[in-house]
């Protein structure tokens, strides 16, 4: 392990909340990435830097994955556009993003299977292409989309084929098959084969097989695809077992649900490019200032009674219910008593947390009205279709 | 280059081959191809020879040895037509089928192995893996020859067997294999099956799907293994030092074409996002 460089403060920025801006985290990598490639950081050795970082999600953790302004295309279709994310040591970072965002790509960059075609990646501070290649992927267990199994074999030959490839001890196999088989609970099918094997039981074996040789980063491409709620939840459940034990995770979903309460740090990315990092409290902090109450009502006039409270920043109207934004929420008992006295009859005041798909749509909004259309054809980039029902209403 | 790791060359050769075994639909038909070759048309042949009632025939047989070249023709023994021919039959007419068998199984299992990689989605895994493209491929290799080669081993025991058991009582010994079989089976069809399965992994490694690896390499290894089965008869007629030299010009160029086709495996390409 190299040692762990420390930041300098040149590099290091400042974590200002700008919502009207794109705001980054506050890791040289990453500020470097929101400038573009111009302002990539000026390293005079070109080393890589296993550095700790000091965003709101992993304070003082070193980084074990730094991705800095990474560009990569297949032909001329761009995949990834000057991306750049890091993972802290033992957190869990969720790659969130729409089908075709270059969460794969990203994923195949870190074990070394893609090379950039621009940018810089360092992975516990080495190079992923080249010598310490080797040394890395021994270090990474990787979770693909489609779990890569080999149907023909039983699932006992599945986990021995990888044993033996990450180089684990003869003496000691046989033991860690089995007790990893038994903690993902396939222990029972370990002589079947995988082709008979339900997709849960092939997203577990491939679960097995990443973590067989104890890696310090597991990369887990969509790993609840195709598996039943029940199933899902199991498999979040054990990825959040593993960083118990001081491992990394960067995990890459379109599914907001799964995100939620399970990511120490989300990045959303589209079209090849992060829009933006950090916790859902810091997210929350950035993109959703207010307090936000839903209000069940049935009054047209309602929204321009509340709108002239003092406090009251914006109302909305989403799905037939009022939402209210506030400054604070000691301004709801006011808010409810000139409701009252204008003789509206209210249902219900529901005080509204932002949840991470709230916060991803908000981020994904916001991003648009800065960017605008890349292509100039009216549909979301990484989308290839018109904005959903949800999002135009920005709910 | 960082150095090549045995184990994992060993562990992808294994592993494939356990595939392999699994794999009925594949083996069943090239046990049948190699049983045939091997047992069934050679014992029908000398059982009929040394059974044979007609004099005249085997006389007619034995006549037509003689334009075989001088060389081969001093080979020959026996002690009456039957045994002339029959030992003419045993070394020279089935000299190609130890060619033909081993590079017709082996193109068939190298065609689909890394483009199979590719189609089950397997090669995501590999790409992932702490193995080098170079210990991907030395294994894809090996596990592509063992089973053409293992063939040979086991269809030329059986042969062995069958011509010494058939014909062995008419020569007055059991006398197969002879000098130059074991030459050519030990010198001259290894470099052939290397220089063919090098061209064919180079093959599935590029091709997008198994059924243009099947396709591409029937193009590649029909002329190779009409090179080999003359080259194979060549050296069974001629004399000694004409099989070391044909075995060792294939040497020379299967080593290249190995050194080749070792590039031809990338971390892209077992993605399937190579070229794109």
């Amino acid at each position: 392990m190299p040692p762990v460089a420390p930041r300098s403060p040149a590099s290091t920025g400042t974590a200002d909340s700008v919502p009207n801006g794109r705001r980054r985290e506050d890791t040289e990598g990453l500020s470097a990435g929101a400038a573009g490639l111009q302002n990539r950081p000026n390293r005079s050795d070109n080393t890589p830097h296993f550095s700790p970082s000091e965003g709101a999600g992993g304070e003082g953790m070193p980084d074990v994955v730094s991705i800095v302004a990474v560009s990569k295309s297949f032909g001329d279709v761009p995949a990834l556009r000057s991306l750049s994310l890091r993972v802290p040591q033992s957190r869990i970072t969720v790659l969130l993003g729409p089908n075709g965002a270059g969460k794969t790509t990203a994923i195949r960059m870190i074990t070394g299977a893609l090379t950039a075609d621009e940018g810089h990646v360092a992975i516990f501070g080495l190079d992923p292409v080249g010598q310490d290649g080797e040394q890395i992927r021994r270090r990474c267990g990787v979770v693909s989309a489609k779990p890569s199994l080999y149907d023909r074999l039983t699932g006992y030959d599945n986990l021995r084929y990888a044993a033996e490839l990450y180089g684990l001890d003869n003496s000691i196999m046989d033991s860690r098959i089995r007790c990893c088989a038994a903690q993902f609970g396939i222990d029972d099918a370990l002589t079947q084969r995988v082709g008979g094997y339900s997709t849960g039981m092939k997203t577990r074996l491939a679960l097995a097989r990443a973590t067989l040789h104890d890696p310090d980063l597991l990369l887990l491409d969509e790993p609840t695809s195709g598996l039943d709620p029940e199933s899902a939840q199991a498999v979040l459940s054990m990825v959040r077992d593993m960083t118990a034990n001081d491992k990394s995770v960067l995990m890459c979903t379109h599914l907001l649900s799964e995100a939620e309460g399970l990511a120490d740090e989300v990045v959303v990315i589209d079209a090849g490019s992060d829009l933006e990092t950090g916790s859902q409290r810091s997210l929350t902090a950035r993109y959703w200032p207010d307090k936000t109450v839903d209000i069940e009502l049935d009054h047209p006039t309602a929204a321009a009674v509340v709108g002239n409270i003092d406090g009251v920043t914006r109302t909305e109207d989403v799905g037939g219910r009022l939402r209210v934004h506030l400054q604070d929420l000691d301004r709801v008992p006011v808010m409810v008593e000139r409701l009252v006295a204008e003789g509206i009859a209210i249902r219900s005041v529901v005080p509204k947390e932002p949840t991470l798909e709230d916060l991803y749509f908000a981020i994904r909004r916001h991003h648009r009205e800065t960017s605008g259309d890349r292509d100039g054809s009216g549909c979301e980039p990484g989308i290839g279709g018109p904005k959903t029902d949800k999002e135009r209403s920005g709910e | 280059m960082s150095k090549t790791n045995w184990s994992r060359v060993a562990t992808v050769a294994r592993t494939d081959l356990r595939q392999l075994r699994q794999a009925k639909d594949f083996w069943l038909p090239m046990l049948l191809l190699g049983g045939a070759f091997f047992v069934f048309i050679p014992l029908v042949l000398f059982l009929t020879i040394a059974q044979i009632g007609s004099v005249e025939v085997v006389d007619r047989m034995s006549e037509t040895l003689q334009v075989l070249p001088p060389e081969a023709t001093a080979q020959i023994e026996g002690t009456n037509p039957q045994g002339r021919t029959g030992y003419a039959l045993a070394v020279f007419l089935f000299a190609p089928v130890a060619v033909i068998v081993p590079l017709t199984i082996s193109t068939a299992v190298g065609a689909a192995t890394i483009v199979g990689e590719r189609e089950r989605g397997t090669g995501e895994f590999l790409a992932h893996s702490p193995a080098s493209a170079r210990e991907i491929y030395l294994g894809k290799l090996i596990a592509s020859v063992v089973p053409g080669y293992l063939t040979v081993v086991v269809g030329f025991t059986l042969y062995s067997l069958i011509v010494n058991l058939t014909i062995g009582p008419s020569v007055g010994r059991w006398f197969f294999p002879t000098r130059q079989w074991w030459v050519m089976l030990l010198w001259v069809l290894p470099p052939f099956l290397a220089l063919c399965l090098s061209m064919v992994l180079r093959l599935s490694a590029r091709v997008t799907s198994t059924a243009a690896a099947q396709q591409a390499s029937g193009l590649i290894s029909l002329p190779l293994i009409m090179v080999a089965y003359s080259q194979s008869t060549g050296v069974l007629f001629g004399s000694g030092a004409a099989a070391y030299v044909v075995g060792a010009l294939a040497w020379v160029l299967a080593v290249f074409s190995l050194r080749r086709g070792v590039r031809s495996v990338t971390r892209s390409r077992l993605l399937g996002v190579a070229g794109t």
